[in-house]
């Protein structure tokens, strides 16, 4: 059997993505990763002024909402040598801090949970045994047999008329589904809880950035003035706003999703030896205490791990020519050199150039070009970014707290550190770098109002606004951890107006098609990494492992063209 | 029997009458072997109406309005989706995925065919039906083939019903709006980059209720969320009135709230709710935190000019000339709210001298 096994549309993701498989018996031999939908946004900036240029970078994306204006800012400040007061630094950590801890929850709990939490066998489940279950792992109040009972007779009632909407024609059933009811009844009680959370930790961004989704940025700083005897500015009232938020999202984490990860992820050990692929791992670091001119005051480091070895860790120029480098020999897109060579962000150019079949088709010519999404590389490697990037770097580089955590998640679970590089590993780092990211929230919260004590107000810098203080030329490259991996933007300012620029996003990284020499990206490696499919017809397991990355592919595929005329010339076979 | 009756429904509809399909029910649960009892359980569960089914389709989009609908607080998203409507194909929500999901939504039509709800987010590229597909077939010809059996059309997002973001200059896919390739079916536009979460949900939750599109103003947007101007209901207008502007973004007028007006706020021009209905459960709106509006849910408004220029710039407070040019001057307390909006567009787009008596003619 040489099956060809496709699923479109992924769902429960950001974004449309194909993935094709070949199957050699039940196993995948091949997979291959094509993104299905371009829009242009980078052709769309060119021309216009880059103070605006987040606002529109930032619709590349509404589920990491607010990662792509904050590269975006930063990549014109770093053109510009732009600097930000500590308190608008401070105000960017807990506006990206509140999107990790958002997006990490609803990753798990509405995106990802389903491929292993059966809904209709909830159903069966004892709500007495299921109290019990979750009471033995945590302390969230919310527990009593009363609480899953109401819970479970919400779900029959909804089951049994007959109209099963967002959980219609699922694989319920299938045997790959290994938890009891109860732990199942205690998942879907909290998808339900989760929904409920998310939208009100999401005000914290309302607060500092106006509303949520698509919170307001500004160069130079942040747009919250802070006035302790102002209605209409960031005062007591809207800190106190904002420390109920925090702690309210570290409970939930702390209290939910860590126990709740861990319980399980003890029922899919075996995914701990599948879905790794790549074993390289690239982070460009964030968070930083002191300002982006300063990478040692980062949370989290930058670097590159190769082939698992973690005793090495490689220092990463995002400047480089030779570095950071997308390849198109498998994209439908042009370079002016032909399609072989690869270019760096700043000299990135693209056509627009369908070559694929024509709508409506049945599968993919993957021996040509077959993704709107280009393939970046790190001195020609192939590598994974992300929650398990991150996690690695943070042990590598010897973080106690992570160092604890992952120790903590290895024995509770009794698994080898090699089940770290695995689906099981990238969905579990999700997590342990949540409770990281809701500690230091804490920290940057502390250090806010101590400015604020100390008199230290400003939240902006107006020295470098008016576009005719710049300089006629100018260039920079804007680099952050999204929640889904290594971001950055490049811009190339000329004359008060956007030259070039471009965007090499997580997904880019993770979803790419092979490159000129056959490499696979991140997804198809670590499908064509031990996973058989039980039923063809029900692929379970490719879902499991393409959400354990929890694409956004909206973010991954992106377009520059230097010559605007070219763009509409687009072969259609 | 019509697929979106209730049992209950048809047998009334055939003359069976209400005494009569109790007795029925009764005769059910007996059959059943259930205790007399339950025939009023029955009862209740046969008359409860189905769900209308929605079906949300996803294209040039950055599920912005999707994580919108989630943030809304009341109605909840999950009151919606498990209570009220039957959301039978969302690419972000729906656990099934490939063909399991494309079964799903085609079962949605055929078992509803006439009576669903077809929402949409994101444009739609015309440039070639390559830029974007799903399932292997083009936007457009699903967006044809879904919106043939559709009640009403929603279009979530200024992407959507204008064509947004990848309609921007200079639109390199040919992004469409759904008006432009939609003409037989009743559209609502529920524009906003995203919508106000509460906003998608109402508008949803207004046709349901009551059967009815609500009333829409000269761009298809519901009168009840995008009626006013965003100037006439902001809580800092006053300051405008009085000629109290910020002049830039931490100074005295920044933070004491004054009028954004000459760091580029798009609220003259922009309809929407944001000012009344403020975000995220009444915490706070754009304005309020210190951003000028961008003037999202107003057609083009990416090609606007420019976020922080101001939108019109009277020359001086003692002359009776207003010039509406991006960029220069100071602006004064003027009552540009009551304008006529297709004028202050078209002036602010040619960039035209009006007088002050234009301005107070409001019209």
């Amino acid at each position: 059997m040489n099956e060809r096994v496709v699923v479109d549309p992924i769902t429960r993701i950001e974004g449309h993505l194909r993935i094709e498989a070949q199957m050699d018996g039940d196993r995948i031999a091949k997979a291959w990763s094509a993104g299905t939908m371009v829009r242009g946004i980078e052709i769309i900036l060119r021309g216009r002024d880059p103070r605006d240029a987040w606002a529109f970078a930032q619709r590349i994306c509404g589920v990491c909402t607010l990662v792509h204006g904050l590269a975006s800012i930063r990549a014109v400040e770093n053109a510009l040598d732009y600097t930000i007061p500590p308190n608008a630094q401070l105000i960017r950590n807990l506006m990206n801090g509140a999107q990790y801890i958002h997006d990490h929850v609803m990753h798990f709990y509405h995106l990802h949970a389903l491929d292993w939490v059966d809904v209709v066998s909830a159903l069966n489940a004892d709500p007495k045994a299921t109290s019990a279950l979750a009471q033995s792992l945590s302390s969230y109040p919310k527990s009593s047999p009363g609480y899953f009972a109401d819970m479970q007779k919400k779900l029959k009632t909804f089951v049994e008329g007959g109209q099963l909407g967002i959980f219609a024609q699922a694989y319920w059933g299938h045997p790959a589904y290994k938890l009891p009811a109860e732990a199942n009844l205690m998942a879907v009680a909290h998808y339900l809880e989760a929904l409920v959370w998310q939208r009100d930790v999401a005000k914290l961004h309302t607060i500092f950035g106006g509303k949520n989704p698509h919170p307001n940025f500004l160069v130079g700083g942040v747009a919250c003035p802070i006035d302790l005897n102002s209605d209409s500015a960031i005062n007591a009232k809207r800190l106190a706003q904002v420390q109920e938020i925090i702690n309210k999202m570290n409970v939930f984490v702390e209290q939910v999703y860590i126990p709740d990860l861990l319980a399980i992820a003890g029922f899919y050990k075996d995914w701990g030896s599948r879905g790794e692929g790549l074993g390289n791992f690239l982070t460009f670091g964030d968070f930083p205490e002191k300002g982006m001119d300063d990478p040692s005051s980062f949370l989290i480091p930058s670097g590159a791990i190769l082939d698992r070895d973690l005793s090495t860790i490689r220092d990463v120029d995002m400047n480089a020519a030779d570095e950071i480098q997308e390849y198109v020999a498998h994209s439908f897109y042009d370079y002016s050199d032909g399609k072989e060579a690869p270019l760096h962000p700043y000299d990135g150019e693209t056509n627009l150039n369908y070559s694929g079949p024509k709508p409506p088709y049945k599968q993919l010519d993957v021996d040509n070009s077959y993704s709107w999404l280009k393939s970046p590389r790190w001195k020609g490697h192939a590598m994974e970014v992300g929650p398990l990037a991150r996690v690695l770097m943070l042990y590598a580089s010897g973080h106690d707290q992570t160092k604890e955590l992952v120790t903590m998640t290895l024995n509770t679970l009794d698994v080898p550190v090699a089940a770290l590089f695995s689906t099981l590993g990238r969905t579990a780092a999700r997590g342990l770098e949540t409770k990281i990211i809701g500690d230091m929230m804490q920290t940057w919260m502390n250090n806010l109002v101590a400015n604020i004590k100390a008199g230290d107000t400003k939240t902006f810098n107006e020295k470098l606004w008016e576009p005719s203080s710049w300089p006629r030329q100018a260039r920079g490259v804007g680099f952050m951890e999204a929640p889904r991996g290594g971001l950055a933007h490049w811009i190339v300012i000329e004359d008060e107006t956007i030259k070039n620029y471009q965007a090499v996003v997580p997904s880019t990284w993770n979803a790419g098609p092979r490159d000129q020499n056959g490499q696979p990206g991140a997804y198809e490696a670590a499908l064509q990494d031990n996973h058989t499919l039980h039923d063809p017809k029900q692929p379970i397991e490719i879902l499991r492992t393409i959400h354990s990355f929890d694409p956004c592919i909206a973010c991954a595929v992106h377009v520059t063209d230097p010559d605007g005329e070219e763009l509409i010339k687009v072969k259609v076979r | 029997m019509s697929k979106d009756l209730t049992i209950g429904e048809a047998l009334r509809q055939r003359g069976v009458s209400r005494r009569g399909f109790l007795k029925f029910c009764a005769a059910t649960a007996s059959m059943m072997a259930l205790p007399p009892g339950m025939a009023p359980v029955i009862a209740a569960a046969l008359e409860k109406a189905r769900r209308p089914s929605v079906i949300w389709l996803s294209f040039q989009e950055c599920t912005g309005c999707t994580e919108s609908l989630t943030r809304s607080h009341s109605p909840t998203v999950e009151g919606l989706i498990f209570d009220t409507i039957s959301l039978d194909y969302h690419h972000t929500l729906q656990a099934a995925a490939g063909d399991a999901a494309e079964a799903a939504r085609v079962a949605a039509m055929e078992e509803n065919y006439g009576n669903y709800i077809l929402v949409v987010d994101g444009s739609i590229p015309t440039g070639n039906p390559g830029f974007s597909t799903i399932a292997g077939i083009s936007n457009l010809d699903m967006l044809r083939e879904t919106a043939a059996g559709a009640a009403a059309i929603v279009s979530v997002g200024t992407c959507a019903a204008y064509g947004g973001i990848p309609h921007a200059n200079p639109n390199p896919t040919g992004a469409a709006s759904v008006s432009d390739l939609v003409s037989d079916k009743p559209i609502i536009n529920v524009p906003g980059c995203p919508p106000i979460p509460v906003v998608i949900t109402g508008v949803l939750a207004h046709y349901l209720t009551f059967g009815t599109i609500p009333e829409l103003d000269d761009l298809g947007r519901p009168r009840a969320h995008y009626g006013q101007s965003i100037h006439d209901r902001c809580y800092r207008r006053p300051f405008y009135d009085k000629g109290l502007f910020a002049e830039t973004f931490d100074d005295e007028g920044a933070k004491k709230g004054w009028c954004l007006y000459k760091l580029g706020c798009k609220g003259p021009t922009t309809y929407n709710a944001c000012a009344t209905t403020k975000w995220n459960e009444g915490t706070s709106f754009p304005i309020e935190s210190g951003h000028p509006c961008l003037g999202c849910s107003e057609p083009d408004f990416w090609d606007g000019g420019g976020f922080y220029k101001a939108l019109s710039t009277p020359t001086a407070d003692i002359t009776r000339t207003a010039v509406y040019a991006v960029g220069a001057g100071a602006a004064a307390g003027i009552a540009l709210g009551a304008m006529n909006r297709t004028k202050q567009k078209r002036m602010a787009k040619e960039h035209e001298k009006v007088t002050i008596d234009d301005l107070e003619k409001g019209d």
